[in-house]
């Protein structure tokens, strides 16, 4: 009676040990294999994180600009109206409940220069606003340099530009109280103001006092434009009741906006960039995946007289199949752990460079490997098979 | 009663080409523990063909192959893996050594299929590798060796974990007259420390030096000195 035989066994450490054996021994194809899945990989982890910390970085500004600012603007164009609104509209809305704070500004009719020397037509595109004291408030601006009106300043021909507006008149530093010929007028710049994120129209603006405006250019100081702070609780009621609040004649006249919709639509807007990026991104780990597909039948073809050495040794078909498959699985790996490292590199760097808190989400993470390895297992399923169905006898002759 | 190693019952085998080629036709012989023969023959005679039905890596069109007590018709794929794994040694003409490799792994990938662990199949491989000469080359990579030592780690890895039988197809094909000496004297040794070792060759000069003899033609067998012995 002969010995019963025990089945062909192997270690698991010994199956990692043989599925590196292509890899050890052909470096620069493999590792060009794997680069083919880190760069999908990196595509999509990068894509992924950038929207993510943009995103993010959006939530902080909206946090710190809130979303409860309202713009109330006359319609103005044909058969609309004259741009103008009543005058009694400020202290009208400022009278409803959740309404906290209110700034009106007018739009004057003027322009400002460098100098008197500057020829009339180059006004540089900026515009001459007069604005309540507390505009900075309602909108949560910043002053980058100088002052802000104050009661003193307010009575005086001063003016604060808004941050292009500071830029085109080549201006950097209010330190020497430099002079703009603004309305025909030499005015005193008393400040530059910080970008402002909802009303972004006024870093383009010179901006007055209503005093300054009615003593030194004769301005009627009729509201253009009025910015409502109101309980966040309330916003959509605030809405409904504002136009007729604003103009009980002709309440159709009114526009009213909310302009942190302006930055989400614009984010809504990146959305969709960042799905065709996906897209691409897909298609790269896809084009990876062939590559992979390729060198695995590639290595199969020039590796049978391994293949007939192990079947000799003793290797069952699985375990050739298992062989193949891991080699596969170890390239897709390393791909995608490379893949992963250089997406979250390009995040940290892009994500740092913008000023954004970086931040990659963890599905970003596990996706990326978890894709790389299914695209591993799928790539390296044909060629294990092929490897595994390989007659010995065959596999031997061809050495 | 001598044990027997090896028993082959009227093997043929065939291959369905047009025309029909029959590279065995109805080939018997057995072998015992402890025998050291060669088979000879004319290219085409069924050498080769013969060498992988006894090693079980390919299976006659009729007959049955018997190794080391276990009927190869009785056998599903993966229990013919686990006998070669467990009784079969090969050492082939292209040696087919791993490059990349140590001739001490190379030999211990001789039991990678038998579940051992690593350190016990090194410890194994080293003693091999001593057996075969080659005790001063354990860290030497396959391209690092000559052609002689590259089969003699052939053979160490063949001989590791003490197989029933051994093959080995055409071990001196590729080397010297000088080389080929060395080889066959080491073949020789290992057959008189007891291994059981059939040797494919087209060499008869090498042929003879071994205890018996077979010689196929045209997938026959045309002599068998052990029966003319007996």
């Amino acid at each position: 009676m002969p010995t019963p035989i025990s089945p062909s066994k192997m270690n698991p450490s010994d199956l990692i040990r043989t599925a590196t054996v292509g890899l050890r021994t052909r470096r620069m194809r493999m590792a060009l294999s794997a680069l083919g899945i880190a760069i999908g990989i990196a595509a999509l982890v990068g894509v992924l994180g950038l929207s993510e910390s943009s995103k993010s970085d959006l939530l902080d500004t909206l946090d710190r600009l809130g979303t409860n600012l309202l713009t109330v603007e006359a319609g103005s164009g044909i058969g609309i109206g004259t741009g103008e609104l009543p005058i009694e509209a400020a202290p009208m809305i400022a009278r409803i409940g959740p309404v906290k704070d209110t700034v009106s500004i007018s739009a004057i009719d003027a322009s400002v220069y460098k100098n008197d020397l500057v020829p009339a037509g180059q006004t540089g595109g900026i515009s001459v606003q007069a604005a309540g004291p507390d505009l900075l408030g309602v909108l949560a601006g910043d002053i980058a340099q100088g002052t802000w009106f104050s009661d003193a300043t307010t009575r005086y021909p001063t003016v604060v530009l808004g941050s292009i507006a500071a830029e085109r008149l080549a201006l950097s530093s209010v330190e020497d109280q430099p002079q703009v010929w603004l309305g025909d007028q030499w005015f005193t710049v008393i400040g530059i103001l910080h970008e402002f994120d909802l009303a972004p129209d006024l870093d383009r603006a010179a901006i007055i006092s209503f005093t300054a405006a009615d003593l030194y250019l004769d301005h009627d100081n009729v509201p253009t434009r009025i910015l409502v702070r109101v309980d966040p609780d309330f916003v959509t009621d605030v809405v409904d009741v504002l136009a007729l609040t604003a103009n009980p004649e002709n309440p159709d006249e009114i526009e009213i906006a909310r302009p942190t919709d302006a930055l989400e639509a614009k984010e809504a807007a990146d959305d969709a960039l960042t799905s065709l990026f996906l897209g691409l991104g897909a298609v790269g780990l896809l084009v990876g995946g062939v590559g992979i597909a390729n060198v695995m039948v590639i290595s199969v073809l020039e590796r049978r007289s391994e293949i007939g050495l192990r079947r000799a040794l003793g290797a069952t078909r699985r375990h050739v199949a298992f062989q193949f498959l891991g080699e596969s699985l170890l390239l897709a790996a390393i791909g995608g752990l490379g893949g992963v490292a250089l997406g979250s590199g390009v995040v940290y760097a892009y994500a740092s460079f913008k000023g954004w808190g970086v931040l990659i989400p963890t599905v970003a993470l596990a996706g990326g490997i978890g894709a790389a390895l299914v695209i591993g297992v799928i790539a390296g399923l044909y060629p294990a098979i092929r490897a595994s169905k390989l007659s010995p006898t065959e596999a031997l002759r061809t050495a | 009663m001598t044990d027997l190693v090896l028993s082959v019952e009227n093997v043929t085998k065939s291959y369905l080409t047009t025309p029909p080629v029959h590279a065995l036709r109805g080939v018997s012989f057995d072998v015992e523990s402890g025998e050291l023969l060669s088979v000879v023959g004319p290219s085409g005679s069924g050498k080769s063909t013969l060498l992988h039905i006894i090693g079980t890596l390919d299976l006659p069109t009729s007959g049955d192959v018997q190794v080391a007590g276990h009927w190869v018709s009785e056998r599903s794929d993966p229990q013919l893996s686990a006998l070669r794994a467990q009784h079969i040694g090969f050492v082939f003409q292209q040696f087919h050594l791993l490059n990349g490799y140590s001739a001490l792994d190379n030999v211990a990938d001789g039991l990678l299929y038998t579940g051992m662990a690593a350190s016990d199949r090194r410890d194994l491989a080293h003693q091999s590798l001593v057996q075969v000469g080659l005790g001063h080359r354990l860290t030497h990579v396959a391209t690092e060796l000559s052609g002689g030592e590259r089969q003699r780690v052939a053979i160490a890895r063949a001989l590791i974990g003490s197989p029933s039988l051994i093959l080995a197809d055409e071990p001196t094909g590729n080397l010297d007259t000088k080389t080929s000496d060395s080889i066959v004297a080491l073949l020789e040794e290992l057959h008189e420390d007891g291994a059981t070792i059939v040797v494919i060759t087209h060499n008869r000069e090498i042929a003879k030096r071994f205890p018996r003899t077979l010689t196929l033609r045209d997938g026959a067998i045309e002599s068998d000195t052990a029966q003319v012995l007996a």
